[in-house]
């Protein structure tokens, strides 16, 4: 009994383990927020590209010295509004938009790194995220952004909901629903910005995506998908720790792949909707 | 909501030009709908009336013309005009349960922020109960049958309270039955003083049991009681091809020539 107690709190008597624990799972609950409207408004590539865009304005704080989560912050947020409004105005459609916004502020990126001589392994840990090196300003600028992401989803919900559900409805009845899609684009930009120290840019679409995805698989509602899945990112962030500490693997792709997993275990269980009892799930005959 | 003055006219439309991308979708509409009435529109794919109803919601903008709402030319109280799409421009898979959906009818009235009150929840019940969904109303959306989906977005109209109703194609896809059982609760609803605007494809439905048909294409062919508008000349200059009527005691059915 106490060699378990000893194997479970063994990682968390180092500090960067509990720094990372606390960046990784304040991340990844906030990330299944918001990814709870970016998957039910097909919008996954917008998590994809978000990350890309952001590494434009990171390069660039880092050339001139500055903030580079700020720097990065504002090239996604940038981008996310730009996207929005390509595609409102109906120019290009909008998964053309994303490709040539994101692929170009990445460019810009690489770019203004080239011209740096030696690539700064600072910059490498937003890449490949670097979750065990993160500084304790670091912990508290992710946990401060996303208990203020969650407070503005509290606050606007039912704005969220109505607009990412019947945009057309909600602006016969008068909401703004410009402001609001804007709006939760920059959320969005702002969560992938906050990931990117957590699991890099490649991965940080994994965050909002996969916890949020399980969530649906077991919830009916929104706000229970949306807590449903802030949990299980917090839960893939602890376990994912966990293998990264004892086999010695990368603390971003154990994160990743304990949430995938989550994901093909609801995917096969889920009570009524899992595949496993797939022809119970028929829906109830009309009255 | 009826406040007294009772307006003769709900609808008024008068030289309505509108479309996308410089081509036009309605060319000098103009029509009137009386108050208290169960009105059709009527007209082939392509003919205008999604584009209809979007500039009587004020979501489409006309490039000239003027729609007056209960007599009001002003941009018309959002308030009074309630609106149920067609089912397929629903996201069914959405998670949201029917009440939710249904409360979101309040949401217009609601200030920004403000959550849906006791008052708006009981109200939401109210409209539940009207379209006999109140035991299913704590089920996914997306689990109701077709015929159950039209009647939750009725629903979510009449929880807004408004007086005038804008229905795009709300018999698409139903069957015999579940198309009977909503024209019953649209009868119901004119009875109480409702004003209903359907958008359809259905002719002989709009025959038997509709006060009003507007026959579109990009114009209006013709206004008035379906009686008198449901020619085989009228019918065929909407949908320009040949259809069939067939009157059968004092009923008319409209079928594909």
């Amino acid at each position: 009994m106490a060699e378990i107690i000893d194997y479970l709190g063994d990682p968390w008597t180092l500090e960067f383990m509990r720094r990372g624990l606390i960046a990784a799972v304040a991340v990844s609950a906030v990330a299944a927020v918001i990814g709870s409207f970016v998957i039910l408004k097909g919008m996954a590539f917008i998590g994809d590209a978000l990350p890309h865009a952001s590494f434009g304005g990171i390069a660039a704080a880092f050339v001139l010295g500055g903030n580079l989560f700020l720097g990065g912050a504002i090239a996604a947020v940038l981008t996310a509004l730009l996207i929005a409004f390509v595609s409102r105005r109906g120019l290009v459609k909008y998964d053309t938009a994303i490709g040539i916004l994101f692929v170009g502020a990445f460019a810009a990126g690489i770019l203004i790194i080239s011209r740096q001589t030696n690539y700064a392994p600072d910059l490498f840990s937003f890449v490949f995220g670097n979750v065990l090196g993160v500084s304790w300003s670091d912990v508290w600028t992710t946990a401060i952004a996303a208990a203020v992401i969650v407070v503005l989803v509290v606050v606007f919900y039912k704005e969220l909901l109505f607009v990412t559900y019947d945009p057309a409805m909600a602006a016969a009845a008068g909401l703004p629903v410009a402001a609001v899609q804007y709006g939760l684009m920059a959320l969005i930009g702002v969560t992938t910005v906050i990931g990117l120290q957590t699991v890099g840019i490649v991965l940080v679409v994994a965050l909002l995506v996969t916890p949020a995805a399980t969530a649906q698989l077991l919830t009916r509602r929104l706000p229970a998908m949306m807590a449903v899945g802030a949990v299980i990112g917090g839960l893939s962030s602890l376990g994912g720790l966990y293998i990264a500490y004892y086999a010695d693997v990368s603390a971003s792709a154990a994160i990743v792949l304990t949430a995938t997993t989550f994901f093909l275990l609801a995917l096969l269980f889920a009570p009524a909707r899992g595949l496993l009892w797939q022809r119970r799930s028929l829906p109830p005959e009309p009255a | 909501m009826t406040d007294g003055t009772a307006d003769a006219l709900a609808l008024e439309a008068r030289d309505l030009w509108a479309g996308y991308d410089g081509q036009p979708a309605l060319e000098g509409v103009t029509f009137d709908i009386e108050t208290g009435c169960l009105a059709g529109l009527v007209g082939p794919n392509g003919s205008g009336k999604s584009t209809l109803l979007r500039v009587i919601l004020g979501l489409h903008k006309p490039w000239r013309g003027d729609i007056r709402v209960f007599g009001s030319s002003r941009r018309p109280d959002r308030r009074r005009l309630g609106y149920t799409p067609q089912s397929e421009q629903v996201d069914w898979s959405f998670p949201v349960t029917v009440l939710d959906m249904v409360l979101m009818g309040r949401y217009g009235h609601l200030g920004p922020l403000r959550r849906p009150t006791r008052a708006d929840r009981e109200i939401a019940w109210q409209a539940l109960e009207s379209v006999r969904l109140a035991d299913l109303a704590h089920r996914r959306a997306g689990e109701l049958s077709g015929g159950q989906q039209r009647r939750a977005l009725i629903a979510r109209a009449l929880a807004q309270e408004a007086d005038l109703l804008l229905l795009d194609e709300p018999f698409a896809g139903l069957d015999a039955t579940a198309e009977h059982d909503l024209i019953a609760l649209l009868e119901g609803l004119r009875h109480q003083g409702k004003t209903l605007l359907v958008a359809t494809h259905d002719l002989s439905c709009v025959a038997a049991d509709f006060d009003h048909a507007i026959l579109l294409n990009r114009k209006v062919v013709a206004f008035g009681r379906p009686s008198d508008v449901f020619t085989e000349e009228l019918l065929n200059a909407t949908f320009q091809r040949h259809l069939l009527l067939v009157r059968l005691e004092g009923r008319t059915y409209v079928g594909h020539g």
